[in-house]
């Protein structure tokens, strides 16, 4: 587990408390600041200064070419998504579950985890040829391995009494995975979750941004290449504002089943 | 002891087994040359290029450039850490920030920091601090959290000044925290960097195997595939050992 240490770290930072509105006003305000100063100063060459992004978006968000390269863009996403967390659910118990199997997959794993998969591009696209399936497998590339790991993490840190209760009352594995270790795993999964979800953003729009006629990522190396400004700095804008938003509500998710654990252990 | 050997025997026949699947597919032509090449192909084709000096400028291009990345983003992180630990308030403000950095794909930045900076070092250097940087200033303020406050007060008891308790006291326990940053730090850089090479970029190692790719040179591009992914699986197997042996020596002592 040691490379997802950070990750760790960080959900534990971030599970001390709930951010006060008040901090994250202030947050908001100089980093909308900083943006100002940056556009200004330079222009407008690289990056719109806020405003002016605003409203260029709130443009955008009316023509039907954006919704096209945003829906290609999610369904890639979604499809990535699901599919790493699925099957990262299931890797993840059963190598927690069989021991042996986890100690074998394990530093390979971690080991794929720390390699930079921008490099394996290529071969997605020589597997799975130009087009949605190559940009899907890139996202599960990336959001496969947080999942499993986060998930084997989880089952192998259970208490022994809770799979030995499992066993007295004779539930069957499926019974035992409903009822015993998904619940108890459940922080640690949506943590997972969670780390697998921008992950496989990631990796779908660097897909997209390296040989793709559409999508956001697309959308926004074309608008650097047109000199298109506000559209680059709008498509930057709507990406970082949809992975905060999704990274807050899952971080809602775990203090709140980390809490109710807590209550449980108590 | 025995079981985590059976472990590694159990993990070198598997990874020998699919390299040797691979190999099989390749050769009977099970598997399209134009889609992957034979394992051994790849590996004459990166010893060749080393060998002929093809590689050099790009390697030393990018590793310079990481390195650079990585030591600005260790000098930043920890001073960044280190002022947001002394302050309560600066580090409320900043908990949200921390707490969601890594949600956003900082990568998206890279086109905005090409248009800002120009196509040269300058943005990658860039996108290597900004992906490596909060793994260093989240590993400060963990580290030295984790300094016992007694150890603060035997320092008082002492009367240390305050360069002196840095050096024997807060830097001592605050050591295997800052490494693990480090680490990751090393990694996130050496991806940042050769992913932004890899999209948009003249030189370096990223740019060669996208060079190769755009020009159907399979062999070029998986030589060059397999050194980036075996500089980067020995150099964080080295940290991952070091790191190791540093927590070893730390529950011994």
């Amino acid at each position: 587990m040691s490379d997802l240490s950070l990750e760790t770290a960080q959900a534990a930072t971030a599970t001390r408390r709930p951010a006060r509105v008040l901090d994250v006003v202030v947050l908001i305000a100089v980093v909308l600041g900083l943006w100002h100063v940056i556009g200004t100063w330079t222009h407008g060459v690289a990056i719109a200064p806020p405003l002016q992004t605003l409203v260029y978006l709130a443009g955008l968000l009316h023509t039907e070419m954006f919704w096209s390269h945003a829906a290609a863009t999610l369904e890639a996403f979604l499809l990535a998504f699901v599919l790493s967390a699925l099957m990262g659910l299931a890797l993840g118990l059963i190598f927690g579950v069989r021991r042996f199997a986890g100690e074998v997959a394990e530093p390979i794993l971690a080991g794929f985890y720390t390699i930079p998969k921008v490099t394996l591009y290529p071969v997605v696209l020589l597997l799975f040829g130009l087009g949605m399936s190559a940009k899907v497998a890139f996202g599960v590339m990336h959001g496969l391995v947080p999942m499993t790991l986060f998930t084997l993490g989880a089952v192998r840190n259970l208490p022994p009494v809770l799979v030995r209760t499992a066993r007295v009352l004779r539930l069957s594995p499926g019974r035992t995975m409903r009822w015993v270790l998904i619940p108890a795993c459940l922080p640690d999964i949506v943590n997972g979750l969670r780390i697998s979800f921008s992950l496989s953003l990631l990796g779908v729009l660097i897909g997209e941004m390296f040989s793709s006629q559409r999508g956001l990522g697309f959308l926004l190396v074309n608008g650097m290449a047109q000199n298109n400004v506000p559209l680059s700095t709008a498509i930057v804008t709507v990406i970082v504002a949809i992975a905060i938003a999704a990274n807050t509500l899952m971080l809602r998710f775990v203090r709140r089943f980390a809490r109710r654990a807590d209550e449980m252990a108590g | 002891m025995r079981r985590r050997r059976a472990a590694f025997v159990v993990r070198a026949a598997i990874l020998a087994a699919l390299i040797a699947m691979l190999e099989v597919g390749c050769r009977t032509g099970a598997i399209d040359p134009l889609t992957v090449i034979p394992p051994s192909d790849m590996v004459a084709s990166m010893v060749g290029q080393i060998g002929s000096g093809e590689l050099d400028a790009s390697i030393v291009s990018t590793f310079s450039t990481i390195l650079i990345a990585f030591v600005l983003a260790v000098i930043l992180g920890i001073a960044t850490g280190a002022t947001i630990h002394r302050f309560a308030r600066l580090r409320d403000v900043a908990d949200p920030l921390l707490a969601s950095y890594y949600s956003v794909p900082t990568f998206i930045f890279y086109p905005l920091l090409v248009a800002l900076l120009g196509l040269g070092k300058a943005p990658l250097v860039v996108l290597g601090i900004l992906s490596a940087v909060p793994a260093v200033v989240i590993s400060t303020l963990s580290g030295l959290d984790s300094v016992a406050p007694v150890l603060m007060k035997v320092a008082r008891v002492h009367r240390l000044t305050a360069a002196r308790t840095l050096w024997w006291i807060v830097l001592p326990a605050a050591l295997p925290h800052l490494f693990t940053g480090f680490k990751l730090a090393l990694s996130y850089a050496l991806i940042g960097v050769i992913a932004g090479e890899f999209i948009l970029s003249g030189s370096g190692l990223g740019y060669a195997i996208s060079f190769a790719y755009q020009s159907f040179d399979n062999r070029t591009m998986y030589g060059a595939m397999l050194f980036v992914l075996l500089v980067a699986v020995i150099a964080n197997g080295i940290l991952y050992m070091w790191e190791g042996r540093l927590a070893r020596r730390r529950s011994r002592g």
